[in-house]
């Protein structure tokens, strides 16, 4: 016991240490990127006909007439600061659009996430139990159909259906006009902020909007799920341990739930870490879909203005959520699977 | 001698291939007594396997069994998958070929004994599973200390030791023991085997060691059934079958075995038989050494000789059978080819 439990806690450290190296290249790549994309931050924020010594002048006040290498030392600073800087565009702090748009998109992707895993680990379970049977093939055209349906098309088809014909679920926006204007912001994540306040009709006016974009995010993403646990299931079923179980005489079903299932989900929970950096680009379609005020929004916006200021903040983000959401899948991971923690 | 702990009356198990049904298991006899160590040797492919495997009623689904398994009169052949269920472990179990495996690699090894013995027992208390597992594993060399570990934590000769704990805290009448040592080491072979050997002094758990290892067999075995395409060819007391193999396929098979003394290697000519379109006559024809003309007209026909052994072969008789000048040595088809030209 105490020799796992120590191995677990040097692993869990070795793996937090591994997160510096890998946001520096992070931090590089993006810098980099953004100096070898075309076009010129400095005249796209000024339109484009601005006489020479303006764009000298706003260059030089930007910082873009320096070395590289002062550049990049400068940027690294900001950034360790919490310090993202200024669009260029509409002058806004790169930090307020992540907590702001940020906060929405999290909402998003967590619900998303969570229909997923619920719609997705049990039907995937199902198909996984009953191969071939009616059961399978029923659930496998659901997956690849939800699978190969562009996220906007869902969203449409939910919107036209849900929101036009029924008349069921609002079908734009984070919540109506009025409870935004009534809510008071503690953490930007108006699920919360509703919680946190007791306002429950604004709860509830939320979770409405929320429906529709997490749902069909939520379902594009359960297909992978499903046909992923179906396929672990599958081979789990054929491993030898199944077989030797059998032969102590365990019962059908803790042979299914305790062993197969079980060992089953352990490469499904990697996926899941990588499958946020997918779900971070699907959010990007929703969000523009239902008119979601989240940085991925966001960053299409200003990715059409070349604000560099700003994408390089939301990439940076984007890259550490990615990060963090790897992080956190290996902690499950290890906890989970002993021998994961012996690398 | 005393009531058998199992009885194999005339089992059969087909596989079905694509090419026909395959015959892995052909009528086969057998019984196992109370305490005693039988070893089923035969090549790859000879239905060992498949015959340790269909005792448990452990076949993959769409497998076709018939015959009988008796065991305390009752016949397991055909019997109710929960049935079937209640009597793996406690009444019978078995150990497999490669241990590495065989362990679930999330559970400990307390969570494994935990199962299995909650599975059977329910109502035992938690100091009690522990006792008895700890007791177990003792058996088996493995100390109390590692009870808590994971199975990626022990090596694979430890992992059978595990293994074999884990079938013996049931207490089973009959372990039966599937290639157990083929992926080890040869020393740690010889712990594995000298500890199944001993089981039958400490618990009187009787054990059906199926190997290919002749001199597994040699060491550990009262008994040993030969088996060849399916069917047992040769069975008795493993000294007297060792000294004077009556059946050609047991003779050609021990002289293939390599010894200090080995000096060039010897090998039995041609392949085992296709259990989808086996030859006519004995299965073994084709390739004995001995064959007479009528060992591929006529399967051969069971007899027992005066010291017990069973064996399936025409140079033991019965005489009465065979046809006349069916004596004559086998005219093999090359050589009938050769005098048509």
């Amino acid at each position: 016991m105490a020799a796992s439990g120590s191995s677990l806690k040097s692993y869990l450290l070795v793996r937090i240490a591994m997160v510096i190296p890998t946001i520096l290249i992070l931090l590089t790549l993006v810098f980099l990127l953004m100096r070898v994309a075309p076009g010129n931050p400095v005249t796209a924020a000024l339109g484009g006909h601005a006489p020479p010594a303006v764009i000298k002048e706003l260059t030089h006040q930007l910082g873009y007439d320096r070395p590289l290498y002062q550049q990049f030392g400068l940027y690294v600073w900001h950034i360790l600061h919490g310090n993202f800087g200024t669009t260029i565009t509409d002058k806004r702090q790169v930090t307020e659009i992540i907590l702001q748009n940020g906060a929405a998109t999290l909402e998003l992707t967590v619900a998303a996430m969570i229909v997923a895993l619920l719609v997705g680990v049990p039907i995937g379970l199902l198909a996984g139990r009953f191969r071939d049977r009616p059961v399978d093939a029923v659930t496998r055209l659901f997956g690849v159909v939800m699978y190969a349906m562009p996220v906007f098309v869902l969203g449409l088809l939910a919107q036209i259906l849900f929101g036009s014909i029924l008349n069921w679920l609002p079908i734009s926006g984070q919540a109506s006009p009025l409870t935004t204007a009534l809510m008071t912001t503690h953490t930007n994540i108006l699920l919360m902020d509703a919680v946190i306040d007791g306002n429950w009709p604004a709860f509830w006016d939320v979770f409405d909007h929320l429906i529709l974009p997490a749902t069909t995010l939520g379902l594009v993403f359960a297909g992978v799920f499903i046909r992923l646990v179906r396929v672990n299931v599958i081979r789990t079923l054929k491993d030898d341990y199944i077989e030797a179980a059998r032969a102590r005489g365990i019962r059908e079903r803790a042979v299914v739930y305790r062993h197969a299932f079980r060992n089953a989900l352990v490469p499904v929970i990697t996926v899941i870490g990588l499958e946020v950096a997918l779900l971070m680009g699907g959010a990007v379609l929703t969000e523009t879909t239902f008119n979601w005020p989240g940085i991925g929004h966001a960053l299409y916006i200003y990715l059409e203005n070349r604000d560099y200021a700003a994408v390089q903040g939301i990439v940076i983000v984007f890259g550490l959520v990615v990060v963090a959401s790897s992080l956190v899948v290996d902690f499950i991971s290890a906890l989970i699977d002993p021998r994961m923690r012996y690398k | 001698m005393t009531e058998p702990v199992v009885s194999v009356r005339d089992l059969r198990v087909y596989y079905g291939t694509p090419r026909g049904p395959a015959r892995a298991v052909d009528r086969v006899a057998l019984d196992i007594a109370p305490g005693e160590t039988l070893g089923v040797v035969g090549e790859s492919g000879s239905g060992k396997s498949t015959l340790g495997r269909g005792i448990l009623g452990l076949l993959p689904e769409g497998t076709g069994i018939a015959g009988e398994v008796l065991y305390q009169g009752r016949n397991l052949v055909g019997m109710s998958k929960e049935e079937l269920r209640h009597m793996r472990g406690p009444e019978l179990g078995l150990i497999f070929q490669e241990p590495m495996t065989r362990l679930n690699p999330l559970l400990r090894i307390q969570e494994h004994f935990e199962e299995t013995l909650r599975q059977h027992h329910p109502k035992l208390d938690r100091d009690e599973i522990r006792r008895r597992a700890l007791e177990a594993l003792g058996r088996t060399g493995i100390p109390p200390t590692r009870y808590k570990q994971y199975p990626h934590e022990f090596s694979g000769g430890m992992r059978q030791r595990i293994m074999i704990a884990l079938a013996l805290v049931l207490k089973p009448k009959l372990l039966i023991a599937d290639e157990p040592t083929t992926a080890l080491d040869v020393i740690v072979e010889a712990q594995i085997i000298r500890l199944l050997a001993d089981l039958k002094k400490t618990s009187g758990t009787a054990v059906m060691l199926i190997t290919h290892n002749l001199g597994i067999v040699a060491e550990a075995c009262d008994r040993v059934a030969v088996m060849y395409g399916g069917k047992i060819v040769e069975e008795g007391d493993a000294r007297k079958v060792f000294a004077n193999p009556v059946h050609p396929y047991t003779r050609e098979l021990l002289r293939s075995t390599i010894s200090l003394e080995t000096k060039s290697l010897h090998t039995i000519p041609g392949a085992p038989p296709s259990l989808i379109t086996p030859p006519p006559g004995c299965l073994f024809h084709p390739r004995c050494p001995d064959a007479m003309r009528v060992c591929a007209l006529k399967a051969p026909i069971e007899q027992r000789l005066e010291d017990g052994r069973r064996v399936q072969c025409w140079r033991h008789g019965p005489a009465e059978a065979i046809p006349d000048g069916g004596t004559e040595p086998l005219e093999r088809e090359e050589i009938a080819v050769a005098n048509e030209a």
